[in-house]
């Protein structure tokens, strides 16, 4: 019995990718035949086929015992070269079921909003085949089962992001910051190469050669516990992460990325490709509870960035900023939950944070696309009589972003905290830097929210005369989404209040074990952090509705007070300045110069000399052809009287 | 008796002031009668070695009967001489076509000076 | 003896007959002295026994092919030589030079080779040869009757050829030589 539901997720899981390839290909050499509308159908209906399928193979999932939740399923093999193999082939798990979820239904809510976020642009049908392509490779990333074609999405879904990024090509900001995406990724990807093949080196090396991910989960502790080689792979993968998941130092390109449409911002910088690391992380975490060095790494850095990138969105201006540097910090939170190895509950706001981030992103393209393309929160404010349905959505997800409780923020944050402050690789300081960071989330989110919908009006005249509610293509995933915050939550009900911790259980096969998970405290302990966090959320709010609402001018005064910090702050601290010195141009100085003279003075000049000097050559040998008698019977003889005086010398 | 070595010095010595005619002269007849000259001189060695076949041959055919051996020496020496007829007619037939040649070429330019003919250079 | 005597005639005569082929100014003279040389060499193919050869140097060269380029020669009414100026007056001291060391090397090759032949000519006195040369050597090789019996025999096939070349020859001859009765195109002309 079991064996047939085994039999029939493997035929079915194998289709999922398939849709959007095919989707990509349909619009992307159809491009411009079909009409505007019916490529929007394609594109929504091929995600919306692999939300289908995922969703049935769930269900399947669920219907087996825990033991057998672990299904491979494979296209063909791919490489097999001596001991290394990689196959296409797919892994069919709790983890990977979770991710095709988010992908595959936020995805597909994002992608009909798109349809008529899109509508009127030129280029709507290549759009929706990158959007497809992003679907494919990220469908590939998270369904892979071994690391090759993981990297062979991670690297798909850097490719979208730079074509997406820059999808308005013609604007030199835009095409700037796609390229600066897809470098500051690959300098990321080039750690997690090197991890990649330091890993299947040492497991080669003890007689085990494989990148399977099943394999490597299961070798690891015998073979790798107690080395040091394990802290070099996962830090090197570790660096993969900091590149593709936007975390300190490689996290510059992220704000740059909001040059893209904005469900773009939505689908690829919230809720999908920017959480490719969490997932690395969280899948590879038998690797990583063997190395209490990265772990701590990991943790470090995701608390330093959750707090780095807070302090940054309280000051920006741009509505898209804002969020951007709210994303950056909120995967801060994911890989502080992955580090203090609590993986369950970084996945948990993986999921949650989708939700909300992207019905954010998504409003705040509502508003956009109402107030004919700003951005500036300074130029907005009382647009909530104009559009209430996406103010609705809006208030709804600023609520779960900032933790406030019943909504789905509430718990996965919430758990974060809690295992940042108990678990055996965590610590109180960890936990004090997270709940500043909340305080600051909250405050900021808040903060945008009264400066976009409330208050009086700052808007253009002109603009405020055509504002309007967004039509329904566009406020329908709106509500869905906000319907999926504040429900999403449930899943991960806490023990304490009685629930069952669903979510954790259903993914305790796929990810490692740990103490975090065994870690038992007590009732009074847990409810005395619970209300420390609930009690920052207020405190955040309150300072906003204090700041925004009740003295308008204090934002103002405290800036001419602290007029150094608030302009180091605003300026992001410096850091893309600090890069482009020290990186940037030195790095192009030195391109020029081998440019222009390694290449042009000393190659080209080689090889063009060279061509001269046979030009030169020939001209002065044809001199030997005087078309004379005598001197070519000259030269006849010459030759035989050498000849013989060889034979003669011998 | 004339030894063999004598001969060949004197067909060296007629090629060499062969040699000497073609790249001195600038008659382009005077040129025809030097490789004429070079030929001969082939010519004369060939028939010299021919006729000393015997001397060569001689403990080659020791295994064998007499009369072989006689055959076997003659048609030795008799290719020799077949060589040089055949020379001679290719001989007369390279004569007749180069001095066809030289009659054109003097149709053309009116002189049989071959340093007249130089079209075929850079 | 005697034949050392008739053979260094003769080749003086051949040398010097040679030298004054090249260098004399008439090229009627060169034929004549070409022609001079011709029948030395037949004597001396007399001298080595080939009998038949010697006469076909006559016919054949001397009387064919010299007579033919004697009709050329009148044909063109060339007289002494009439150029002007040598331009490439650096080949003629070369060229001899050249030429000198050819010999040179010729003539030491040969006289090593010499060595060796020499030796083995000895060895037809030594005991073990038991056919002498004197009975091999009463077979007359050189007659025309021998020369025939391989020509067309085992050579045949080459004579044949030979008499292509030789229809090559007299047509090609005749269509490059013959007088047009249209005017050349001066095009060819420098």
């Amino acid at each position: 019995m079991e064996n047939l539901v085994v039999a029939q997720i493997e035929s079915i899981v194998r289709l999922v990718p398939v849709f959007p390839l095919l989707g990509f290909l349909i619009n992307g050499i159809f491009n411009k035949k079909f009409s505007e509308k019916a490529v929007g159908w394609i594109g929504s209906s091929s995600v919306f086929i692999s939300f289908v399928l995922s969703l049935w193979s769930f269900f399947l999932l669920l219907s087996l015992p825990p033991e057998m939740r672990s299904i491979e399923s494979s296209w063909f093999t791919w490489i097999a070269s001596g001991s290394f193999s990689s196959a296409m082939a797919f892994l069919y798990d709790p983890l990977s079921a979770v991710m095709m979820l988010v992908v595959t239904g936020v995805g597909f809510l994002i992608h009909v909003y798109s349809a008529g976020y899109m509508r009127g642009d030129g280029g709507v049908s290549r759009y929706f085949s990158f959007l497809n392509l992003f679907t494919f490779a990220m469908l590939l990333l998270v369904m892979a089962n071994n690391l090759l074609l993981l990297y062979f999405g991670w690297e798909g879904v850097g490719l979208c992001s730079y074509l997406l990024i820059g999808f308005w090509f013609r604007k030199k900001s835009a095409a700037d910051a796609g390229k600066k995406a897809f470098i500051v990724n690959r300098i990321g990807d080039f750690g997690f190469g090197l991890g990649i093949m330091l890993l299947f080196w040492t497991f080669a090396a003890a007689g085990r050669p494989t990148i399977n991910l099943l394999l490597i989960t299961q070798a690891a502790p015998e073979l790798l516990a107690g080395t040091g080689i394990v802290t070099v792979i996962t830090l090197l993968l570790f660096l993969g992460a900091t590149g593709k998941s936007a975390q300190l130092p490689l996290y510059v390109w992220l704000p740059d990325a909001m040059e893209g449409p904005t469900p773009v911002s939505a689908l690829i910088h919230a809720a999908t490709m920017v959480t490719a690391g969490v997932y690395m992380v969280a899948r590879l975490s038998a690797l990583y509870v063997l190395s209490p060095i990265s772990m701590a790494v990991v943790a470090i850095v995701g608390a330093a960035t959750a707090l780095f990138a807070a302090t940054i969105g309280t000051v920006q201006n741009d509505i898209k900023r804002v969020l951007a540097y709210s994303t950056i910090s909120q995967l801060g939170y994911m890989f502080l939950a992955c580090g203090v190895g609590a993986f369950a509950s970084g996945i948990f706001h993986l999921m949650t944070h989708a939700f909300f981030k992207a019905l954010l992103f998504l409003s705040a393209g509502s508003v956009m696309h109402a107030l004919a393309g700003e951005l500036d929160m300074r130029k907005m404010g009382g647009v909530k009589k104009y559009m209430p349905v996406t103010f609705a959505a809006m208030f709804i997800a600023t609520l779960a972003i900032s933790g406030v409780p019943l909504l789905s923020g509430f718990f996965s944050k919430d758990e974060i905290l809690l295992n940042a402050f108990t678990s055996p690789f965590g610590s109180p300081i960890l936990w004090a830097l997270a709940l500043l960071a909340a305080i600051l989330t909250a405050f900021y989110m808040f903060r945008l929210l009264f400066l976009t919908f409330y208050g009086p009006s700052r808007m253009e005249p002109e603009v405020e005369h055509h504002a309007h509610e967004s039509p329904r293509i566009m406020t329908v995933p709106l509500l869905l989404l906000a319907f999926l915050s504040i429900i999403g939550g449930y899943l991960g009900f806490p023990r304490v209040f009685g629930g069952g911790a669903w979510f954790e259980r259903f993914l305790e096969p796929a990810l490692a074990r740990s103490q975090a998970a065994d870690s038992h405290l007590s009732h009074s302990t847990e409810l005395l952090l619970m209300l420390s966090s609930v009690a920052a959320a207020g405190l955040g709010i309150y300072l906003a509705y204090n700041f925004y609402i009740a003295i308008p001018e204090r934002p103002k005064r405290m800036a001419e007070k602290f007029k150094g910090l608030y302009n180091i702050v605003l300026n992001k601290y410096y850091v893309d300045e600090f890069y482009n010195s020290v990186f940037v141009q030195p790095f192009i100085t030195l391109s020029l110069f081998l440019w222009k003279i390694t290449d042009v003075r000393i190659v080209d000049a080689a090889a063009n000399g060279l061509a001269s000097f046979f030009g030169w050559f020939a001209g002065q040998s044809r001199f030997v052809q005087t078309g004379r008698f005598r001197n070519y019977a000259l030269v006849f003889v010459i030759g035989v009287v050498i000849l013989v005086g060889f034979v003669f010398l011998r | 008796m004339v030894p063999l070595g004598y001969f060949i010095v004197l067909s060296a010595i007629l090629f060499c002031i062969g040699v000497w005619g073609v790249l001195r002269s600038r008659n382009a007849i005077v040129i025809f009668m030097a490789i004429e000259l070079m030929l001969n001189a082939v010519n004369l060695s060939l028939i010299a070695f021919s006729s000393n076949m015997k001397h060569i041959l001689v403990r080659f055919v020791q295994s064998m009967a007499p009369q072989d051996a006689a055959n076997a020496i003659g048609t030795a020496t008799s290719s020799g001489q077949v060589f040089v007829f055949l020379v001679m007619t290719v001989a007369a037939a390279e004569a007749a076509v180069g001095l066809a040649i030289i009659i054109y070429v003097y149709r053309m330019k009116d002189s049989v000076n071959v340093d007249d003919v130089n079209i075929m250079k850079w | 003896m005697l034949s050392l005597i008739i053979f260094f005639l003769l080749a003086v005569m051949v040398v010097v007959a040679a030298i004054l082929v090249v260098t004399s100014k008439n090229p009627v003279a060169s034929a004549l002295f070409l022609i001079l040389v011709m029948c030395c060499l037949a004597g001396l193919f007399v001298l080595l026994g080939a009998i038949f050869l010697a006469a076909l140097q006559v016919i054949v060269y001397a009387g064919a092919i010299m007579v033919l380029f004697l009709f050329v020669i009148m044909l063109l009414n060339l007289r002494r030589d009439e150029f002007g100026q040598d331009s490439l007056a650096i080949q003629k001291y070369l060229g001899f030079i050249l030429v000198a060391a050819f010999l040179v090397q010729g003539i030491v090759i040969v006289s090593w080779a010499m060595k060796d032949y020499s030796v083995s000519i000895k060895a037809e006195t030594q005991p073990g040869v038991s056919i002498p040369l004197d009975t091999l050597a009463a077979t007359d090789y050189n007659s025309a009757q021998s020369v025939a019996g391989t020509l067309f025999t085992r050579y045949a096939y080459p004579f044949e050829v030979t008499s292509v070349l030789l229809l090559a020859a007299i047509v090609g001859a005749v269509v490059i030589a013959r007088r047009r009765p249209f005017a050349e195109p001066e095009s060819r002309e420098k």
